[in-house]
């Protein structure tokens, strides 16, 4: 007898099919692992099991959780169920949680709302679920509040609120999409932990093969609102599972021809940010952000730079793009500073492009896409004008697999993947030496982010383009760069070629974050 | 979502209409004291009645619309004309010494009682239209000023318009191209809320005496004129009222369906 069984669920938005005869099941001390692509339906499953749906919605079929026929229960009987027999931690902790209220006092509510107990009961319970997390009230004073916590701490604090109760399924949406991968490991060992313990059944969703992969007794591949098929791991034979698995560990096939004269040159680097005044009269301190780096970059080479969240890298690349002034060092492009007196040098900034992570803010919704993409002509002297314009603008949009007439669109008419084509479009349209990605790839699914890099590669070719790829993802670092830096604490700790540090990593920081990252099992 | 566009057009259009219409004619002339027929109720003769001077009420609604409209209009353009640059700029320059001058001097209007200020400007300038509308076009500057900062403050945040520094642009071109534009449907609510206060505060102005002077009507000084009269002649001040209540309706209908009709995410269907 399993813990949850769905068969045959049907979903429906209004007259939009969500989810199309899927059935799984968990039992007591297993873990399922559900995957799928962005819009495959993987987290309206998991609502439909807590009947957390969104309005208009209906469903049909039969879900049962530890008995219970969840369709057929009133709202009032949900309630009951929820937090008490299911608990749910989702992808952002930092809006799961209230901000006015301290951690220790928010997974006391949980408790108290289900059980008769007294407010000094409660919270001594809390207490003794926070160490079970790994948040002992002696380290991490219960009376904090969420923004005093790290990001780990915070889905660790999501996740003691969901199990306070030992509940006998816990659902976790994306639990670690949010999070390094340093802590990622350490979330996913957690909740690994607390299966065995209290002998839950874990429905773990994720986008990354990788991370449900070491972690799962079963695996549900979902595509277009269906279960595409079940199994172990190693058991997996769908094409389209194959192809995620292919995907997400995808190689781009590129020349590779990297010279020996550097294009960019940073020497010394530092980068510093006052914090707040200590009181009214208190000295605002520094926070060094980047503390002496120097690297080059040569032409057509693919220059990795790993790090986590707060490393510094953001900031680096946006020194390199002449945005803000650095405190001491020299960043040079073919021997030109960025920074002529304090004043950017608009001679360099036309060589340099970037593509930012999140495909949805990176475009001003009222402007069509054309004219998005023909924005960085401004740092021409003599910007083409008329239909010289336009043409620039199509061949751009065609450059990267789109369609010239796309040009009168405006940005939401696309998708994710569609949106940072477009972010590389306006990039490549002044024809830069150097391109940044920061993260540009992070934010899609594996099969779209398969095609970009393809595409990254492919233009690189055509068109030499040297890129500086900022990632916190090591496989694809790994699969894309010739070189690679590690940066730690505003520090480069590791440099060298990409495939002899990810073998053989001398710094230890390096070798954690190797050690942390998802990876596939390898299948013979 | 377009219904709400349409009757609010309406509506505004109507009140402008009739308006417009009062410049060319009117069905009595309201200089003209007909003291025989004072006080009258709707007829035939006078469709909304005469006042206590025997003067046809619904033409002098259509004249006092001329006056309520362009106070209100030039008050909210007085306060978005120097409300939103200043909130741009003050935004564009966070936390610099700009930033802090031009907040610290709305905060300087704001702790004004409206009111006060109109008072001061009329003791000084003397009562009239154009004292109201300067008086209340000052009290609409940090409204917009502050909307815009706060608004401005988070659009600075996102991507594009890092993409835009990228591009090289300045903090002036990038606060008209991208920050404006993106304030816009946030402008209009506003707008329209500040409009319909904008007559409303005429009307408050006029009532106690220093809006428009008479023989100018305007819809405050008609109720102001009927509220002695109410219990005999309750139709002096329900004409004006509703004039009031119809005008700041309609128009709140409209900004509501002109901001969606302008966002290009929800046009899809309507283009």
């Amino acid at each position: 007898m399993s813990l949850l069984e769905i068969e045959n669920l049907r979903l429906g938005i209004g007259a939009v099919e969500i989810l199309n005869d899927v059935s799984l099941a968990v039992t007591a001390g297993e873990i399922l692992g559900v995957i799928g692509e962005s819009g495959s339906g993987k987290s309206m499953t998991a609502l439909s099991v807590m009947q957390l749906l969104p309005r208009g919605a209906g469903c049909s079929g039969r879900i049962t959780l530890n008995g219970h026929d969840v369709l057929a229960m009133r709202e009032a009987e949900m309630c009951g169920l929820r937090g008490q027999e299911v608990g749910m931690v989702f992808q952002e902790p930092m809006t799961a949680l209230n901000p006015l209220q301290t951690i220790g006092d928010q997974v006391a509510e949980t408790i108290l709302i289900h059980e008769d107990a007294s407010r000094a009961e409660a919270m001594e319970r809390a207490h003794e679920v926070l160490r079970r997390v790994d948040l002992p009230p002696g380290r991490v004073a219960p009376s904090r509040y969420p923004h005093e916590l790290s990001g780990g701490q915070r889905q660790r604090v999501c996740i003691a609120m969901a199990i306070a109760l030992r509940p006998r399924l816990l659902i976790a949406d994306e639990p670690t999409t949010a999070l390094d991968v340093t802590t990622q490991a350490e979330v996913l060992r957690l909740l690994k932990r607390l299966v065995a313990e209290d002998g839950m059944g874990l429905l773990l969703i994720s986008h990354d093969l990788g991370v449900v992969a070491d972690m799962a007794d079963k695996i549900a591949i979902m595509q277009h609102g269906r279960v595409v098929e079940t199994g172990r791991f190693s058991d997996l034979r769908d094409p389209y599972s194959l192809a995620l698995m292919e995907a997400s560990d995808h190689k781009p096939d590129r020349a590779g021809h990297a010279g020996e004269t550097p294009v960019l040159s940073v020497r010394e680097v530092v980068r510093d940010y006052p914090t707040p005044r200590q009181g009214w009269l208190g000295k605002p301190g520094l926070f060094r952000a980047v503390d002496h780096i120097s690297f080059d970059i040569q032409r057509g080479e693919n220059l990795g730079l790993v790090g986590e969240s707060g490393c510094g890298k953001s900031t680096l690349a946006r020194a390199i793009l002449g945005l803000e002034e650095v405190q001491a060092g020299a960043i040079t492009l073919d021997g030109q500073p960025v920074f002529d007196g304090h004043q950017a040098n608009r001679a360099v900034r036309r060589r340099m492009q970037v593509v930012f992570q999140d495909p949805y803010g990176s475009f001003n919704p009222r402007w069509t896409v054309g004219r998005s993409v023909a924005e960085p002509f401004h740092l021409l002297d003599d910007p083409p004008k008329g239909a010289a314009r336009e043409a620039a603008v199509v061949e751009a949009l065609e450059n990267v697999g789109l369609s010239g007439k796309d040009r009168q669109k405006y940005i939401h008419e696309f998708s994710g993947g569609q949106r940072q084509r477009i972010a590389l479009a306006r990039a490549l349209i002044i024809r830069p030496d150097l391109i940044i990605l920061d993260e540009a790839v992070s934010a899609l699914d594996v099969q779209v982010r398969a095609r970009m890099l393809d595409l990254l590669a492919d233009l690189s070719d055509r068109l030499s383009l040297t890129y500086l790829f900022i990632s916190h993802d090591l496989s694809v670092v790994r699969n894309v760069t010739d070189r690679v830096l590690v940066m730690q604490g505003g520090k480069i700790v590791e440099e060298g070629e990409t495939e002899a540090v990810f073998v053989a990593p001398r710094h230890p920081y390096t070798r954690q974050l190797i050690e942390a990252a998802p990876r596939l099992p390898k299948t013979a | 979502m377009k219904a709400s566009l349409w009757i609010g057009a309406l509506i505004s259009a109507l009140v402008t209409g009739a308006a417009l219409l009062s410049f060319l004619w009117v069905p009595h002339d309201i200089e003209a004291l007909d003291i025989a027929n004072k006080i009258k109720p709707p007829s035939g003769a006078h469709l909304l009645g005469t006042d206590h001077f025997g003067r046809d009420i619904l033409s002098m609604l259509m004249v006092g619309a001329r006056t309520s409209i362009a106070v209100a209009i030039v008050a909210v353009v007085i306060g978005m004309g120097f409300g939103v640059p200043l909130g741009l700029a003050a935004a564009a320059r966070q936390g610099g010494w700009m930033d802090e001058v031009i907040m610290r001097g709305n905060d300087l209007i704001f702790a004004f009682p409206s009111l006060l200020i109109a008072i001061m400007i009329t003791a000084v300038f003397g009562a009239g239209a154009v004292n109201a509308i300067i008086a209340i076009g000052i009290f609409n500057i940090p409204v917009f000023a502050r909307l815009s900062r706060g608004a401005a403050l988070s659009l600075w945040t996102r991507d594009y318009v890092l993409a835009a520094r990228v591009a090289g642009k300045g903090r002036l071109r990038i606060s008209a191209e991208h920050i404006l534009p993106n304030l816009a449907n946030l402008l209009i609510v506003q707008g329209t809320i500040q409009f319909s206060l904008g007559i409303l505060a005429e009307a408050a102005l006029s009532y106690v005496g220093l809006g428009a002077q008479p023989p100018v009507p305007s819809w405050g000084r008609m109720l102001a004129d009927s509220q002695t009269m109410i219990s005999f002649a309750p139709h002096m001040a329900l004409f004006p009222g509703l004039a009031i209540l119809l005008t700041v309706l309609g128009l709140n209908l409209m900004g509501d369906g002109l901001r969606d009709w302008l966002d290009p995410r929800l046009a899809r269907d309507a283009r």
